[in-house]
């Protein structure tokens, strides 16, 4: 007697033997028959034919009769919506039971049955229900509300269901509390705007009163909303966590998980000095742990949640290594997350366990696993240096396993361990030259290449090895096409005589027979600086690169604090916020972390984060995308890079100009290269490579005359380290009678900065900004801006030391930095400092001889038209040149913007054939100021 | 919250749909077969698959897949932790979980399904409540209602539903008032090639099977509460007094339940009761390779190491294997490549060995991973991490139960590498 006789009529007739099954008199009959059609809806079957008859079975006394019916309707109402009328009478019925069970029943039923018509007849069933003295009808009633929303929002709204659900949350009945918290989050899920779980700490008081009483999915509900509660101080916060601790013990997963949601995001709150912290730092590694003893399927959402747990506070799982080694029994997306922890939490002090573990995976069976695994002992030698050398022994070892996809991988990381370590593991390179034919898969023979390239000059037959990838050039990916350039055109630059034809023949491949647009462009980009200015060619292409990061693919801060305040959501799950997945137009409105509060903390504390999170205290990491730049820059095969920031700053500056120039000389010179190609560019590479070869070994004719005053080149004002993110470099100038301020800002944090300004202090000369510091667009992580600031003299005016010390202030929409620079004093020399002669002679006696001061320039190369020229450029000004006794005297005069006038004699005498000595002799009524003016010479004469 | 269900046996039919809200259509599934697909193996599918429009959270068990549909943001371990839940449901109604229980009993299971969940929402899972709500099926029970025409569906409200205690329904009575303890204890490992340990732990619980009239209040303690630093509790036991005296306190559930699991980490703890001598090696070019694998007792606190069992997935490479074994009997399925040694008890005197000849594919490469021996055993008397009840005491009623606790010590996952 089971129920699968239900499934046997599967006659011709079927349906019309139910019918007459349903309208028996037989009560027995009529139960039998109405589980035959629930049987056949179980499996999807259709049975909405019986309507009528399974709903007149529905007036009875019997209630398994009666929920079967209820089912039933469940299924079809919306399809046979004026049908479904008919149940309505016995539903509002049902409603006024004795029995609380039945009313229940009764209104959840309605709520399920989706149909307009019958949702009008619910709202006074609902409303009473929804005051019931029963808890269980009034739980069952606030699901309900939940329900209705969803079928009609509107009328839930107009009917004020909405506040009586909310009075709820302060009924006596903890599981009643429960379920009216669980429908308003999910009602308050499809209206983001709305406040409807406004909580207060009286509401707060009450839901945690009764998740020590309510049911294991109840304090999901409540934890879950509490998560969403913002305490308004540390102390608050204390008392939630100190509330919410017991949960972790709980046997249901989804319960701890849901109270480290609520510790997590309060603990930031809280100060770190604090006993507690440390206490609930420790309290939540054991329950983390326990998670991973479940069914892998908790497992696997554990780990997802994990990883960004030792993301966000990787001391609470530090000395937990082991519980992640991987069994081999491990469903597949069990390893590979577990795997992705290991190397999160690798340290000095596990390294060698680690590194035993992962030799042991890379000879298991499941290929991805094996993968992963080779790439953690990459990540691990980039991780922790004292672990370098053992991982590149490891990953040798591995190579010559000889097993394919061994091989490839250990090369892609082998690369990345190159980059962290530069000229210290090439002595392995012969090694993996040797399996250069094995390679099959892109990213391994691109990481060749790479390395091929990169290492150019010790590798005797590159050009060999090269050439022999060019062959198939067009049967490439684009990944190891662009490579290929790339590593062809550093191969070039190195050894410049051998590998001429090599080079034409991949700029032709690029340019000219292929669709790739990045491809062509990155082909015209090598070509054009080729041919017009090699030597910036060099150091571009040559240009060191900027160290990869320790960790790589971690999650960008303020998306990982998003995160946390997601755990155990579908979002910890993808590692992604809601809003980039979940669907339609439910706006999702952004979580954040709460900012820590200072009652204890004093704000001047060091480590104090800046509200919005603790971006400051991160490693720097760069997102993976590639910009064009890095990419331009053969920074593109690498994971994320953080690299010094000068070096960056000044390879920026070199692409930017590079863009400038070369697109100029694209339109304008060499147009023929765009408009026929086909038939001019052959000659044209000729041409333009020769050329671009003769000024690579020309190397000293490349500097062109300054025109207008001299400026330095930039300098690092304001590091990033420690500014936030926010570096500065920057110079004077002055063009034309105004003097400005020359400046880059990057921003290498990861959050977007904006609202700038600057201020100078007081200072020697008055300098001032003229115009306010102008950023028109947001300054996005890894971008940077050139900006002119214009300055004038009219500032207040205090006397510095140095003289020309000048205190700067910037401010952005994270915090106020300053610094300090020097400025050259040239940059106030006006333009009308001619003396007139006789004035000249005259002042030049009127002035004391103590105020004299005398400065020698050594080693100066330039005649003395050429010192004379040069340095009315920078407007000091010739008046007289006199030849005495075989060396020139030159007579100068220059004004400062403040109205001093400084007199200068200066001598040259030829100290040997090539270079002069130069002797100075500077008057002035201020001779403070002569320091600096001799300074300022000299800078201008030597550069 | 949870918007349908889909039951799918292994061969990909779907065999059972519930749908809390509106019908999902079937094709959803599509995604989840296309998952499977991939996965190869049946356990590698993963748990959380995200599609268009919805997201399919899924477990696996006793070869059935419970494909739940969510539309929403839900958080994915409380899906796992419901469908877990129902699963666990259908084995204590119907003895076992399994296609043909679920398709013979259709309508308690839907009737269940629908008590379960409201809307999306969970309603009555504790076995408990659920009992009261829909009696399971029995012999007598069918028999009886089909001739006095009663049904199986109590039509009260079920009494633990809205009490402070939702696990236990008052009015429970016993002629005999009895209460025991099994404290079982397993142990993971992995050991290495050398024999040393690389990860040791021990996961412990305390099920218990409580029969006691009225509403008992218990105590529990135990000689040594330190080893329990990192507990779960059922949800009836009083969270403070642990805290505070160490002591377990509840009012039991009626009948079996989990009353805590605990894991014992920390190396130097973890006993390791036996070991493994192997050798398993195979020849570059004969395709053949020797197999010598002897396993012994170690730390077992003197008592017998008993039903071992020794499991290895053998390479591809692996055509057939040609053993001996002293003791037990072997099976080499050659589909599976799953090497099975049944070796029973361990005599210190005489210790089991298998060994023999493996014979390789002729033509394929030496298999380069070695693979893991995984070893089952139980050790009857003894929980290996030395946790000790101490006593047991009983209040609020005036009867006398007879007390008992029972310890196993097990293999859990417990993996030696060669």
């Amino acid at each position: 007697m089971t129920d699968s006789k239900y499934f046997t009529t599967t006659k011709k007739g079927e349906i019309f033997e139910l019918k007459a099954e349903l309208n028996s008199d037989k009560k027995e009959k009529k139960k039998e028959a109405v589980k035959k059609v629930i049987a056949s809806m179980t499996v999807g079957k259709d049975v909405s034919a019986l309507f009528p008859d399974v709903v007149n079975c529905m007036q009875t006394d019997n209630l398994e009769l009666k929920k079967l019916v209820y089912l039933y309707l469940m299924n079809y109402a919306k399809s046979q919506p004026d049908m479904a009328i008919m149940a309505v009478n016995t539903f509002v019925k049902d409603c006024e039971d004795p029995n609380p069970l039945i009313r229940a029943l009764a209104v959840r039923t309605m709520g399920c049955i989706r149909v307009d018509k019958i949702t009008e007849y619910l709202c006074e069933p609902l409303r009473k229900c929804l005051k019931d003295e029963d808890p269980y009808v009034r739980k069952t009633a606030a699901v309900c509300v939940a329900k209705l929303h969803d079928i009609n929002a509107q009328l839930v709204e107009d009917q004020g269901f909405l506040d009586t659900l909310k009075d709820l949350i302060s009924d006596s009945n903890p599981m009643v509390v429960a379920n009216a918290v669980a429908a308003l989050s999910e009602i308050a899920e499809s209206h983001p705007s709305s406040n409807l779980l406004d909580l207060n700490p009286q509401s707060i008081n009450k839901l945690l009163t009764a998740l020590n009483e309510c049911t294991e999915w109840g304090q999901i509900f409540i934890l879950d909303c509490l998560a969403n509660y913002m305490p308004k101080d540390d102390r608050e916060a204390q008392s939630i966590c100190e509330r919410v601790t017991p949960r972790l013990s709980h046997a249901n997963s989804a319960v701890v998980l849901s109270a480290v949601k609520v510790l997590m995001k309060f603990m930031e709150m809280l100060s770190k000095d604090l006993d507690y912290y440390g206490t609930l730092l420790k309290k939540l590694a054991p329950p983390l742990v326990t998670l991973l003893s479940a069914e892998p399927e908790l497992q696997y959402v554990a780990l997802r949640n994990i990883n960004l747990i030792v993301q966000k506070r990787p001391e609470i799982l530090k000395h937990e290594m082991k519980v992640f080694f991987v069994k081999y029994n491990d469903p597949i997306y069990v390893k590979l997350e577990k795997l992705d922890i290991m190397i999160r939490l690798a340290s000095q002090a596990n390294i060698a366990q680690v590194l035993a573990e992962l030799k042991e995976y890379a000879t298991e069976v499941d290929v991805d696993f094996v993968r992963k695994a080779v790439r953690a002992i990459g990540r691990c030698a980039i991780k922790v240096e004292q672990s370098a050398e053992r991982c590149v022994s490891t990953l040798l070892d591995l190579i010559q396993t000889k097993v394919n996809y061994v091989v490839q991988e250990a090369i892609v990381v082998i690369k990345d361990i190159f980059r962290k370590y530069p000229n210290k593991y090439e002595s392995v390179i012969a090694t993996l030259c040797e399996n250069l034919d094995s390679l099959d898969e892109p990213e391994a023979r691109a990481a060749m290449i790479w390395i091929v390239g990169e290492y150019a000059e010790r590798i005797d037959n590159a050009d060999e090895l090269l050439e022999s990838f060019l062959e198939g050039f067009h049967d490439e990916s684009t990944q190891v096409q662009l490579q290929l350039l790339t590593a062809i055109v550093k191969l070039f630059l190195k050894k410049p005589t051998e590998t001429q034809e090599l080079v034409q023949q991949v700029l032709s491949l690029a340019t000219q027979d292929s669709d790739n647009p990045d491809l062509r462009d990155r082909g015209y980009i090598y070509w054009r600086l080729l041919s017009t200015d090699p030597v910036a060619a060099k150091e571009v292409v040559l240009a060191e690169k900027p160290l990869i990061s320790e960790e790589t693919d971690l999650i960008e801060p303020t998306l990982l604090d998003e995160l946390i305040c997601y755990i155990g959501t579908l979002a910890s799950v993808y590692h992604k916020p809601p809003s980039a997945f979940v669907e339609g137009s439910r706006g999702v409105v952004h979580k954040g972390l709460p900012p820590r509060t200072g009652s204890i903390e004093s704000p001047e504390s060091p480590d104090t984060a800046p509200a919005g999170g603790p971006a400051a205290d991160q490693p720097a990491v760069i997102p993976t995308q590639g910009d064009l730049l890095g990419d331009l820059l053969n920074l593109d095969l690498g994971p994320p890079v953080s690299g010094p920031p000068m070096a960056t700053s000044t390879v920026q500056m070199g692409a930017v100009d590079l863009l400038g120039g070369g697109l100029d000389t694209l339109i304008g010179g060499s147009g023929s290269f765009t408009a026929a190609p086909s038939t001019t560019a052959a000659t044209n590479v000729g041409a333009a490579l020769g050329s671009g070869l003769g000024d690579l070994f020309d190397l000293t004719g490349g500097v062109g005359t300054l025109s207008g005053s001299y400026v330095a080149p930039k300098t690092v004002w304001l590091p990033a380290m420690k500014a936030k993110g926010l570096e500065i470099s920057g110079t004077f100038s002055r063009q034309v009678g105004s003097i400005s301020m020359d400046l880059v800002l990057t921003n290498k944090a990861l959050q977007v900065m904006s609202d700038f300004a600057i201020q100078f202090n007081r200072n020697s000369f008055g300098l001032a900004p003229a115009a306010p510091l102008q950023v028109h667009a947001p300054l996005a992580p890894n971008q940077s801006v050139e900006i002119s600031l214009p300055l004038n003299t009219v500032g207040s005016v205090m006397k510095m030391d140095p003289l020309n010390n000048l205190q700067v202030a910037v401010k952005n929409n994270i915090d106020v930095f300053y610094f300090s620079t020097l400025y050259p004093l040239h940059i106030l020399f006006v333009e009308d400092g001619k003396m007139e002669r006789q004035m000249f002679l005259a002042t030049w006696k009127d002035i004391p001889n103590e105020n004299e001061t005398q400065f020698q320039i050594k080693d100066c190369s330039l005649s003395a038209d050429a010192v004379s020229s040069k340095l009315q450029g920078s407007n000091i000004f010739t008046i007289a040149k006199r030849n005495v006794e075989g060396q020139d005297m030159l007579y100068q005069s220059l004004k400062l913007t403040n109205g001093i006038w400084v007199l200068a004699e200066l001598r040259i005498q030829p100290s040997n054939p090539s270079f002069m000595d130069l002797e100075l002799s500077l008057k002035c009524r201020a001779p403070e100021v002569s320091q600096y003016i001799y300074q300022a010479y000299e800078t201008i004469l030597k550069n | 919250m949870i918007h349908s269900l889909f039951l799918i046996n292994c061969s990909g039919d779907i065999f059972l749909e519930k749908h809390w809200k509106s019908v999902v259509s079937q094709s959803v599934c599509d995604y989840f077969f296309e998952a499977q697909e991939k996965a190869i193996d049946v356990e590698n599918v993963p748990p959380v698959i995200s599609t268009p429009h919805h997201y399919l959270i899924s477990i696996y068990r006793d070869k059935i897949f419970f494909v739940s549909v969510i539309q929403t943001e839900v958080p994915p371990l409380f899906v796992i932790e419901f469908l877990h839940r129902v699963a666990d449901t259908f084995q204590d109604y119907f003895g076992e979980c399994s296609e043909t229980a679920i398709k013979d009993n259709v309508v308690i299971v839907y009737e269940l399904l629908e008590e379960m969940l409201d809307n999306g929402f969970p309603l009555a899972t504790e076995s408990n409540i659920l009992k009261e709500l829909i009696k399971p099926p029995t012999i007598l029970r069918s028999v009886v209602n089909s001739i006095t025409g009663s049904s199986n569906v109590g039509d009260t409200l079920p009494t633990g539903q809205l009490s402070n205690i939702p696990w236990r329904r008052a009015g429970v009575k016993y002629t005999n008032n009895e209460a025991y303890f099994d404290v079982i204890e397993e142990i993971d490992a992995i050991i290495d090639k050398s024999g040393s340990t690389v990860f040791a732990e021990i996961q412990g619980v305390i099920d218990s099977c409580i029969k006691l009239s009225g509403m008992p209040d218990l105590s529990l303690s135990f000689m040594n509460p330190r080893l329990l630093d990192d507990v779960s509790f059922h949800p009836c036991i009083r969270f403070k007094r642990w805290e505070s005296e160490r002591v377990l306190s509840f009012i039991p559930p009626d009948g079996n339940f989990r009353l805590i699991s605990y894991r014992v980490s920390s190396q130097n703890l973890v006993a390791i009761p036996v070991y493994v001598k192997h050798m398993i090696s195979f020849k570059e070019n004969t395709s053949s390779g020797r197999f010598d694998v002897t396993i012994g007792p170690k730390q077992n606190m003197g008592k017998t190491v008993e039903g071992v069992v020794m499991t290895v997935h053998m390479p591809k490479a692996v055509l057939n294997m040609n053993l001996t074994a002293t003791q037990g009997s072997y099976t080499f399925d050659p589909v599976t490549k799953v090497l099975t040694w049944d070796v029973g008890k361990i005599t210190p005197q005489k210790l089991p060995n298998l060994k023999g000849m493996v014979n390789l594919q002729s033509g394929a490469p030496k298999p380069e991973e070695n693979p893991s021996l995984n070893i089952q055993f139980k050790i009857q008397q003894l929980a290996i991490s030395g946790l000790k009840v101490n006593r047991l005491d009983m209040y609020g009623e005036k009867y006398k139960p007879f007390k008992g606790v029972k310890y196993i010590t097990k293999a859990g996952k417990f993996q030696v590498r060669t």
